[in-house]
């Protein structure tokens, strides 16, 4: 006989962002299960109608604190397309810099801060400072290290300052890279003790496999964070400015949600997404990571997300110190452009840690934005979270209450939800 | 007895409370001197005893009215964190249109109607809705002045802002004013405390920390028509975290 279980996590603690939980479960038998996202609407889109070009980044970047610099790379690619400027190779490099810098900074977060103390047993990293200070010192150390990099090329970790359109409005000194590059050359070897720590504990990282569609951008250069064509692990490459024919919003029946969907009912974008579908870029050392972990492509573990983002901060470390040496040995030099007001539409996508990242703005002829779209990595994956919650919760409903929910507590957080990028988003009506 | 802290956030982008964890090691000397007690962003456990309150981003629904009341009502001490709950912020600049107007920019066709977390009014800062104890500005936050601020808190002093603007910050640094190499700022009505981080690194100031007390207004806008600067992006500029509606 099954039992009667009704749980509620009202705000969901250890993500960006404010989101929910339902299950009611009737003698065993799963009736609703539900993720909810509560966060109050901001209205971006409609709010930088109007603001001049050079404006759009320093507003879109405030969509959101911890992906501020993949929104602000998004937003002025956006604009530099639709009003045909190009940037030199010098600020392509040091635009991949400050993606790797947030990255970096994201993923420490994630793994060290947000889901370690599921590890570890913990409510927070509080008393792990205690119980497990060693780790938490090397955690806090990396995540350092990647602000580090985020502020030596942004001015600042969180809202960018330098990036501008058509380039920088200052750029980083030789030393300050050769500084960043011993930085990050240490950081290797913390990188890996942190793999270990999580390593040590994986086993409570559940096996449980549905699969799906993963869709990243992706390129023949390199492990695609900064440009690339749109990708599907079910086949097919597309250029960024199809996204609409990819993201495919639709409103389900019963709520306002906008969910997107491609060739499944869902899809996953992120991290995970990115190792399955750029796998072969990865350098050595990122490799060595996935090995640790056994994780192959194509992985359909929503929880191995977690080790994908390990995997991915080796990598952004190892392309970050090759980035410095392509810049050192090309030489740094100021760089000033006029840029030419001019109409037109553009797309412009990146990789933020969550995954894909598209801006699109119509600009006028006086450099003011006429329309903006913005299409979030976490909105994306919001009808997965969803889809999994359908599966694995009949999967475990025998569990204790509380184990039950901690497990879907942590299939939340290993999406790593970004909630407070709410240009849109989803809102269900539960009873 | 340590000071029981609580961080809370509204509508905003959480990169204030992003700044406290990102003071580091720092952290570790901060847990120290008061208790953590609920900090949804980084922490499962929560408590409704706290003596100071941190509250973060903007008041958009009644239904975040009615939570901002509870927070004021269980705490001794109460701070705006950051430009979206001091001033509003960028979250302001859609109360230049009518809620209607932005629901359906955004939304388009969507069935909204009637649904409670969708039932916005114009963007609010904190003291709008509740009185407030201390600011703590910026988009961000300088983190260096939180911990200031923290630290003052938990021995009992008053935290004081500076009442200066950002070019005194700008000069000390040593900086080339950026009005002169063709740019725009809003350093000489904006309350410093930030170190003039934008100034600093080349691009000008955008009043996120707020006007100071009593801004020399008409002298502002003189600097601005003497270095060429048209009305409408005068508008623009001084709008961006600091919207008035028909006003600068």
């Amino acid at each position: 006989m099954g039992r009667d279980i009704d749980i509620e996590v009202r705000h969901l603690t250890r993500v960006e962002g404010h989101g929910n939980i339902y299950l009611n479960a009737r003698s065993g038998k799963v009736e609703k299960v539900l993720w909810e996202v509560d966060e109050a609407p901001r209205f971006f889109e409609a709010m930088v109608r109007g603001k001049s070009y050079h404006q759009l980044s320093h507003i879109t970047s405030r969509i959101c604190g911890i992906c501020s610099i993949s929104h602000s790379l998004a937003s002025l690619k956006a604009t530099e397309a639709a009003m045909g400027v190009e940037i030199s190779k010098q600020t392509e490099l040091l635009r991949r810099l400050a993606l790797y810098g947030e990255n970096l900074q994201s993923h420490t977060l994630h793994v060290g801060y947000l889901v370690a103390p599921d590890l570890l047993g913990a409510g927070s990293v509080i008393p792990l400072v205690k119980t497990a200070k060693e780790a938490v010192v090397k955690i806090v150390g990396l995540h350092r290290t990647a602000n580090m990099l985020s502020e030596a090329i942004c001015g600042r970790a969180t809202h960018p300052i330098t990036l501008e359109v058509g380039g920088f409005t200052e750029i980083p000194t030789e030393r300050a890279l050769l500084g960043m590059r011993e930085e990050l050359e240490n950081a290797k070897g913390v990188c890996t003790d942190v793999a270990g720590v999580v390593l040590a504990h994986a086993d409570r990282l559940p096996d449980f496999t549905r699969e799906t569609e993963f869709i990243a951008l992706t390129n023949d250069e390199n492990y695609a964070f900064y440009d690339g064509d749109l990708g599907s692990t079910d086949g097919g490459r597309w250029p960024v400015e199809e996204y609409l024919s990819i993201t495919n919003e639709y409103v389900v029946p019963h709520s306002t949600a906008k969910y997107t969907r491609h060739n499944r009912e869902s899809y996953m974008v992120g991290a995970l997404a990115r190792f399955n579908l750029n796998h072969a870029m990865l350098s050595k050392e990122a490799m060595e990571v996935a090995g640790m972990f056994g994780l192959k492509p194509v992985c359909h573990n929503p929880f191995m997300n977690n080790v994908a983002q390990l995997v991915e901060i080796m990598d952004s470390l190892v392309d970050s110190i090759g980035i410095i040496d392509e810049l050192l040995d090309r030489g740094l030099e100021e760089e000033s452009g006029e840029i030419e007001v001019r109409a037109g539409r553009g797309v412009g996508a990146v990789h933020a840690p969550r995954g894909l990242l598209i801006h699109d703005y119509t600009i006028d002829g006086l450099g003011n934005c006429t329309k903006a779209n913005c299409i979030i990595p976490t909105n994306q994956n919001h009808a997965n979270i969803q889809k999994d919650m359908e599966e694995l919760a009949p999967a475990i409903i025998d569990k204790p209450a509380k184990e039950i929910e901690l497990t879907l507590e942590m299939l939340v957080r290993a999406y790593d939800p970004c909630i407070s990028c709410s240009t849109h988003y989803i809102d269900v009506n539960f009873r | 007895m340590k000071p029981r802290v609580a961080f809370f956030d509204f509508a905003s982008c959480e990169g204030c409370q992003l700044q406290v964890i990102n003071l580091e090691e720092k952290i570790l000397d901060l847990i120290d001197v008061v208790e953590v007690v609920s900090f949804r962003e980084a922490m499962k456990e929560s408590s409704d005893d706290y003596d100071i309150a941190f509250v973060e981003g903007s008041i958009m629904r009644p239904m975040d009215e009615e939570r901002l009341k509870r927070i004021r009502k269980n705490a001794r001490i109460l701070v705006a964190l950051g430009a979206c709950a001091c001033i509003g912020g960028v979250n302001r600049l859609r109360n230049e249109w009518s809620v209607d107007e932005v629901k359906k920019e955004v939304y388009d066709e969507a069935d909204i109607e009637g649904n409670r977390l969708f039932d916005v009014f114009p963007t609010k800062a904190v003291d709008e809705v509740v009185d407030v104890d201390f600011r703590i500005p910026g988009c961000p936050i300088n983190r260096e002045e939180f911990a200031k601020v923290v630290a003052h808190l938990a021995i009992g002093k008053e935290p004081r802002l500076p009442s200066y603007p950002v070019c005194v910050e700008c000069k000390k640094n040593e900086n080339i004013c950026v009005f002169e190499l063709g740019k725009f700022c809003l350093g000489p009505v904006t309350r410093a405390g930030c170190n003039a981080i934008c100034p600093t690194h080349g691009d000008g100031c955008e009043g996120c920390r707020g006007y100071l007390d009593d801004p020399r207004m008409e002298a502002a806008k003189d600097v601005l028509r003497k270095y060429g600067v048209s009305f409408d992006e005068m508008m623009k500029r001084f709008n961006m975290f600091n919207y008035r509606k028909g006003a600068i």
